[in-house]
């Protein structure tokens, strides 16, 4: 286990509980994705793992070890991108690593490649403003890829993406997380996003946020995406999930 | 064809409107709507003579001293003193109301209490200037600091960012484009000010013309005064606002 939420909670100002007793493992090498009822502090918890967010009690353990704030071997995909609007591609996605004071042909050099793995090669020089969603969460993701954390935190990566873009997008993630074989903790609120990336599914039940269940799609990866979303197992995993979540809609 | 009526379009509508407007007030001047009111080619003539006889351009070396003087004040204290209040909660609890309350008062009834303290001279006009125009460059400089994007600051945070780095790499060219529109308005305020300290406490530079030749109803080159120092701030804040545009496009 890479990753360890142990009891943790956390309040609102304001008196609005969003998580109660919350433990969960995540095991290293697999994309874990946080699923439930929009409101049940799904993101909370992200930021919290990522050590944003302070918990009110219990603690994140990673790698055995307690979570103080953010850390270099967490790297953190946002929902809105958060790219720096006045700085190139190339600036964006080097900029974890400006901040670690690295020299710029170095970081640059770094930058260049991730740019070309998340397919953006030739953008370098564009700003954020000339990008589409989808090619600006690449950037983001590039980003978290140039720090060389083993996990990834991904905050609703696709949710202010286009269904065509999204999907295509889902399918190039799978293939370059596979081949970095990164730890992932993947935030969404669609059940088929979750069924199609995951293996392992946390439901969570609505506020204040507890886990409800976890579920371990057995959909066979090796297949093609295509194969994967018409096979039974994929098929039998959403309408699981949806039984358990349309109770707390 | 298209593009040379593009730039015909760019240079004509101005010209034809200045041709209007010069025409309605010939014509106005000439009826005459009243004694006190000369038409445009008056106003011309009389402009031409104040600058023939050297009285205009001294006027304007005195004007223009006080005002370069207070605005640059007013861009070194006042936007450091908007960025100390933007970053810092003491700096900001101590401050904020004044500029306030500075902001809301209306300037022209405290402006001639200036002189009671600082006399007729330099120090008094530079303090009009700076009265009118610190207010809204500190209150620029201070909400483009509070303005800030929170997801990109927690996205520095999340790259083991230091408070130093997300200072001067996030924060501070976030507020740039709003500390400098801050300056623009500053300047114009500034024109306000000078104006009116040059009317109401000392009669020197383009305030004296002005009373002056309306007090020997010389009313076309009090006109002429009028007009001028309308077409100098029009001029001085469009070439800023080019500036502005080069500068955060």
């Amino acid at each position: 286990m890479i990753v360890e939420a142990r009891s943790i909670a956390k309040t609102y100002p304001g008196g609005v509980e969003a998580l109660r007793d919350v433990s969960i493992a995540f095991p290293e090498g697999q994309l874990s994705t946080l699923l439930g009822p929009s409101g049940c502090g799904k993101t909370t918890l992200l930021k919290i793992i990522a050590g944003l967010v302070p918990p009110d009690a219990g603690e994140v353990r990673v790698k055995g070890r307690k979570v103080q704030g953010p850390g270099p071997e967490r790297a953190f995909v946002f929902q809105d991108f958060a790219l720096l609007p006045w700085a190139s591609v190339l600036r964006n996605v080097a900029f974890g690593l400006e901040l670690r004071g690295l020299p710029r042909a170095e970081r640059e050099a770094i930058a260049r490649r991730y740019i070309a793995e998340v397919g953006l090669e030739g953008f370098e020089e564009r700003h954020p403003n000339e990008l589409s969603g989808g090619m600006k969460q690449r950037v983001g993701l590039a980003r978290a890829l140039a720090v060389d954390a083993g996990i990834i935190l991904m905050d609703e990566p696709f949710s202010s993406v286009d269904e065509q873009t999204r999907r295509k997008f889902q399918e190039d993630l799978l293939a370059l997380l596979r081949h970095h074989s990164k730890t992932v903790i993947f935030v969404t609120h669609s059940i088929e996003e979750a069924a199609y990336l995951s293996d392992q599914i946390v439901l969570l039940s609505a506020r204040p946020g507890t886990v409800s269940r976890i579920v371990r799609p057995a959909v066979d990866r090796s297949r093609s995406p295509d194969e994967i979303r018409r096979e039974r197992n994929y098929l039998d995993t959403v309408d699981d999930i949806w039984a358990t979540l349309r109770q707390y809609v | 064809m298209a593009r040379t009526s593009d730039a015909a379009g760019r240079l004509g509508w101005p010209l034809a409107s200045f041709v209007l407007f010069f025409g309605l007030w010939e014509l106005a001047g000439r009826w005459p709507v009243s004694a006190a009111f000369p038409p445009f080619s008056q106003t011309a003539l009389g402009l031409w003579q104040m600058l023939a006889d050297g009285s205009l351009g001294k006027a304007y070396w005195l004007t223009l001293q006080p005002l370069a003087l207070g605005i640059v004040l007013c861009g070194l204290a006042g936007i450091g003193f908007g960025i100390g209040m933007g970053l810092s909660r003491g700096i900001e609890w101590l401050s904020l109301p004044v500029f306030i309350i500075l902001q809301a008062a209306p300037m022209a009834a405290i402006i001639p209490l200036i002189t009671y303290v600082y006399g007729i001279g330099l120090t008094s006009k530079v303090l009009a200037v700076v009265m009118l125009a610190a207010p809204v460059i500190v209150m620029n400089s201070y909400k483009g600091i509070r303005n800030t994007n929170p997801s990109l600051l927690q996205m520095c945070r999340s790259f083991q960012g230091t408070r130093r780095q997300e200072v001067v790499k996030i924060v501070l060219p976030h507020a740039a484009a709003l500390i400098f529109a801050g300056l623009r308005l500053g300047l114009a305020m500034g024109f306000i000010g000078i104006v009116i300290a040059e009317l109401l406490i000392t009669p020197t530079g383009i305030g004296d013309l002005i009373t002056y030749h309306s007090s020997v109803a010389d009313y076309p080159k009090m006109f002429a005064a009028v007009a001028s120092i309308i077409a100098v701030a029009a001029l001085s804040l469009h070439a800023l606002e080019r500036l502005e545009r080069r500068l955060f496009p």
